[in-house]
């Protein structure tokens, strides 16, 4: 929304974090999408939820490829570093970014067509290397800069707003997140600020590959009645297995739950996630059964949503590689470079 | 029939069968050579295939040091079939064939004009192991032993070589050492030795070390300081990512931690691979990536990305025959455009072209440097004849008070002291603005990089003014490049000369030779090595100091004489193409053959010695 400046001035009893900073402290240039895109409701609560854990903006990396999706890590996180790179291929920058520095967050942000059609590879390959990072797929089904295209992950069956009926399958890249070993893997809606913060502080604390497919209804181009990617539509048929009530062993435990309600995964860093069921008998830790539920809720037409799977003991990339402690970008002549002595032996060597 | 009669001056040619373990063996004559201080000059001709075609590996046993394939063969070691005729035919009146004679084959397989030297290797080896694969192995060895014997070789020398190979390893050693053995006494037992052709100790070989061009790159960016590769598998590529691996793994492991100052990822494909390569420039880690031709058309996108959001990049292009998927394990010179110009708009780069291996080397940490300075794109244009070959080369050297330039990367500090960040503001007038990398500080420093056009404060523009101060400025970076790049390498021709000659990369042995025999016959040319593009102004010099310029290649439209009539606006009758490119490596030969022809259709007489030019 262009046409609205954003006032420089704020009220002064904006609540800080421990930083000391106010959420507008987080926030990035005035987003240039359509009023009502769910994509800056995502913005919003990315900034919410880096705001709330207290982040350091420029220890963030924020990374995108090409479409509205993309657009958006300029619209939050206004001191980080970001970069929009090319269409699809933003798994591939983040993953080399983050070999250089392994100490920053990575946070990922792409679209359905981003990342279920033109970086389908990438996306599977980066989910596989388990490469430390937020991935957040802002997915509405369809082509939002180029006016209306169906993407890879609308519904077939769906209608477009030209009236077209999708007669290809749709790619759920949550299934094929858990299939490819995704450690974090969940589902929200933009419309649902309640379930997505915590979802994506949870993703930000947790290590590994951390993905979020965030349903986020495109109101130009899929906002009408045919689509399954609508408010209406999303709102209607959304089934919440889970809410995530806190993430941090630091907080104290002040609500009481009735038995069996509650699920606690304690993570490598030994934080807690407590989850709240609603679905009483979905287990997040069990990525089998996971997979089983999904399909058989999809089948019934349900938009299942919450933390779907969480492995506690993840790995990421750089425990692979064994790489040393210190960021690479930080190692200089003297770490890197082995002198003219050892060249000498390997001159000798090949003679 | 006169045999062939020369001492350190003639080709062997071994024709063998892929899968065979005939590798191994032929290098251990190759290095033999090298042992008695008589330079050879060794090529693999190999097939894109694992087991079962045809594979050549070519020796040229050269006292003088001409390093280029010679062309012609002297000596065969036919041990093909499949082969046989191709390779019989190939042998010079007078040569030798040297065959496997277990199998009789009648006379009409052979030729009068050559001297034929029968050993029946298979029926030795079947009388002497019982193992099939120790039959087919030992018998690449024990034909080793036979040309020692044959070629007047010292067998210490071998055994020398052998006993590297196999350090430790006593059985395999013991074993080899047997059947070398075995061939040598027959060889002794049953043939005039030594033939014409003979190996004599010499002092041609100095210092020298015999390495190959993607060894010699790949520890070429472990000295530079790469951390990060990101590479995909591809012919003639792959051998470097997988020695810069070995290299890391044995240089660059933290000794306290045993952790790895390294990372090393196969990516997907080469789109992924230049994607790592640009994320970890873009984070201030150097960082490259090898490929061939077909992996650069993949790159294409990124490298327009990196060019245009300025991100350090390395990009070690082993070329090969192209276009698409062309000759994959023969040589050319064929990507010069498509790298220089790479991506669309209007883009250029850097480009390297290396002779050899020490210039792999050089080049390889010479290309990170310039990729920090400049803030783009860097190419190592090599080749496969360069890269998967044993070269003699002088010896790896490093500078330890060297340090890497980091170019212009803002400090914490600087920030505080700058009253001003703009990441695209061209301060120092040099085209090369100052960049920042993220976690540097908390408040000052943070900007958005993008392929999109944008101010000089990184804010996304569409803007005329604002696009084309930045085109300006890319262009004025690249003059810049001009001065940092390595300098073109002179040779001139003691009598001068109206004719110059300018060629690069891996034709430079080929060159060196074609001199050498032009001046014999009394035909001088000036010479020019290029080193880099952009080109220096000396290059446009050289052309303009001389009547006409044959631009030597080793592809067919003439592609560094195409970039050099675009950017340095010469003439194009002034520059003559000389152009090789079915794939096996140019010869001095042709070189010569092309340019005395092409001079005697200007009418230059050749200069008779002693008398003025």
């Amino acid at each position: 929304m262009t046409y609205l400046a954003k006032p420089k001035l704020h009220h002064p009893t904006l609540p800080v974090n421990r930083l000391g900073f106010t959420r507008r402290d987080y926030e990035g240039k005035i987003s240039t999408l359509c009023a009502g895109c769910g994509h800056d409701s995502i913005s919003a609560a990315i900034i919410h939820a880096c705001w709330e854990l207290a982040i350091e903006p420029h220890k963030v990396a924020k990374m995108s490829g090409i479409g509205c999706s993309s657009k958006t890590p300029d619209y939050f996180l206004g001191n980080s570093h970001g970069f929009n790179t090319v269409h699809g291929r933003m798994p591939s920058v983040l993953t080399g970014a983050n070999l250089a520095n392994r100490e920053l967050l990575y946070l990922g942000v792409s679209g359905d067509g981003d990342s279920a059609s033109i970086g389908f590879g990438q996306f599977a390959h980066s989910i596989r290397r388990g490469v430390n990072m937020v991935y957040i797929v802002e997915n509405n089904g369809v082509y939002g800069l180029t006016k209306g295209q169906f993407s890879a992950t609308a519904d077939k069956g769906s209608k477009s707003k030209r009236g077209v009926l999708n007669s290809d399958e749709s790619i759920d890249m949550v299934m094929v997140a858990l299939q490819l070993g995704a450690t974090f893997v969940a589902r929200s809606f933009s419309g649902d600020k309640a379930q997505l913060v915590p979802l994506i502080e949870a993703a930000i604390e947790h290590k590994g590959s951390a993905f979020i497919d965030v349903i986020s209804p495109c109101v130009a181009f899929n906002n009408h009645d045919g689509s399954t990617r609508s408010y209406d539509y999303v709102r209607e048929h959304n089934e919440a297995v889970n809410r995530i009530d806190f993430i941090k062993t630091r907080e104290e435990i002040t609500t009481d739950y009735a038995p069996g309600t509650v699920q606690e995964v304690v993570q490598h860093d030994r934080s807690v996630l407590r989850l709240r069921k609603v679905a009483l008998n979905y287990d997040a830790s069990d990525r089998v059964n996971a997979m089983n539920y999904l399909q058989q809720r999809a089948q019934l037409g349900e938009i299942v949503t919450g933390l779907l799977y969480v492995h506690p003991g993840s790995e990421d990339l750089h425990e692979h590689l064994n790489t040393v402690d210190t960021p690479l970008n930080r190692l200089g002549t003297k770490e890197l470079c082995p002198g003219s002595a050892a060249l000498e032996k390997l001159n000798a060597s090949m003679r | 029939m006169k045999p062939i009669a020369a001492v350190n001056d003639f080709v062997v040619k071994f024709a063998n069968v892929n899968g065979s373990g005939s590798a191994s063996a032929n290098e251990t004559f190759a290095k033999s050579i090298i042992r008695h201080g008589v330079p050879v000059s060794p090529r693999n001709i190999f097939p894109s295939n694992i087991q079962g075609l045809p594979t050549w590996y070519e020796i040229r046993v050269t006292e003088q040091g001409y390093l280029g394939r010679r062309g012609g063969v002297d000596m065969m070691v036919a041990m093909n079939p499949q082969t046989w005729d191709a390779d019989i035919k190939e042998i010079e009146p007078g040569g030798y064939l040297f065959y496997d004679s277990t199998k009789p084959l009648p006379k009409s397989k052979f030729r009068d004009d050559i001297n034929v030297i029968g050993m029946p290797l298979t029926e030795i080896c079947n009388s002497t192991y019982t193992d099939p694969r120790q039959r087919q192995l030992f018998k690449n060895i024990m034909y080793v032993g036979a040309l020692a014997a044959l070629l007047d070789m010292d067998a210490e020398k071998i055994v020398g070589v052998i006993g590297d190979q196999y350090g430790g390893k006593e059985k395999l050693l013991k074993s080899n050492i047997h059947a070398l053995q075995l061939g040598l006494d027959y060889a002794r037992s049953h043939f005039e030795c030594p033939i014409g052709l003979r190996v004599k100790k010499s002092n041609g070989v100095g210092n020298r070390i015999l390495v190959e061009g993607n060894s010699a790159a790949a520890l070429g960016c472990v000295y530079g300081g790469a951390t990060v590769c990101a590479w995909y598998p591809i012919t003639p590529s792959s051998s470097l990512a997988e020695a810069f691996s070995a290299y890391c793994n044995k240089l660059r492991v933290d000794a306290k931690t045993g952790k790895n100052k390294f990372a090393i990822v196969q990516a997907e494909d080469e789109l992924a691979s230049i994607g790592m390569v640009t994320g970890a420039g873009w984070n201030g880690a150097r960082s490259f990536t090898a490929t061939s031709g077909p992996g650069v058309s993949l790159m294409q996108e990124f490298i327009g990305l990196a060019y245009f959001a300025e991100i350090p990049v390395t990009i070690i292009d082993v070329q090969r025959a192209g276009p698409s998927t062309g000759m994959p394990t023969r040589t050319q010179q064929s990507d010069v455009l498509s790298c220089a110009y790479a991506s669309h708009g209007d883009t250029k780069h850097v480009l390297l072209f290396p002779e050899d291996p020490r210039e792999c080397f050089d080049f390889a940490a010479e290309c990170l440097d310039l990729a920090d300075r400049l803030q783009t794109p860097v190419f190592l244009m090599t080749d496969l004849d360069i890269g998967m070959n044993q070269r003699l080369c002088e010896p790896f050297a490093w500078d330890d008070s060297r340090s890497y330039d980091r170019g212009k990367v803002m400090s914490h500090e600087d920030l505080e002291a700058a009253k001003d960040f703009g990441r695209y503001v061209d301060v120092d007038g040099d085209g090369i603005p100052y960049r920042t990398l993220p976690a540097t500080h908390p408040t000052k420093g943070g900007y958005f990089t993008r392929g999109t056009s944008r101010n000089t404060y990184a804010i996304y523009s569409e803007a005329g003014p604002d696009y084309t101060y930045n085109m300006q400025r890319l262009l004025r970076k690249f003059e810049t490049a001009k001065e940092l790049v390595p300098k073109p390498v002179e040779r001139k021709s003691a009598k001068g000369s109206r004719f110059g000659v300018i060629y690069y990369g891996s034709t430079s042995p080929a060159m060196k030779e074609a001199i050498d025999r032009l001046e014999e016959q009394g035909l001088n040319v000036d010479a020019m090595r290029v080193r880099a593009f952009p080109f220096h102004e000396s290059i446009i010099d050289f052309v303009a100091a001389h009547d006409h310029v044959f631009v030597v290649e080793q592809n067919r439209d003439a592609q560094l004489r195409t970039l050099m009539m675009n950017e340095g606006a010469i003439d194009p009758a002034k520059l003559m193409p000389v152009l090789h490119y079915d794939g096996t490596p140019i010869t001095a030969r042709f070189i010569v053959a092309e340019i005395a022809q092409r001079l005697s259709a200007f009418n230059v007489q050749p200069i008779k010695k002693g008398k003025a030019a």
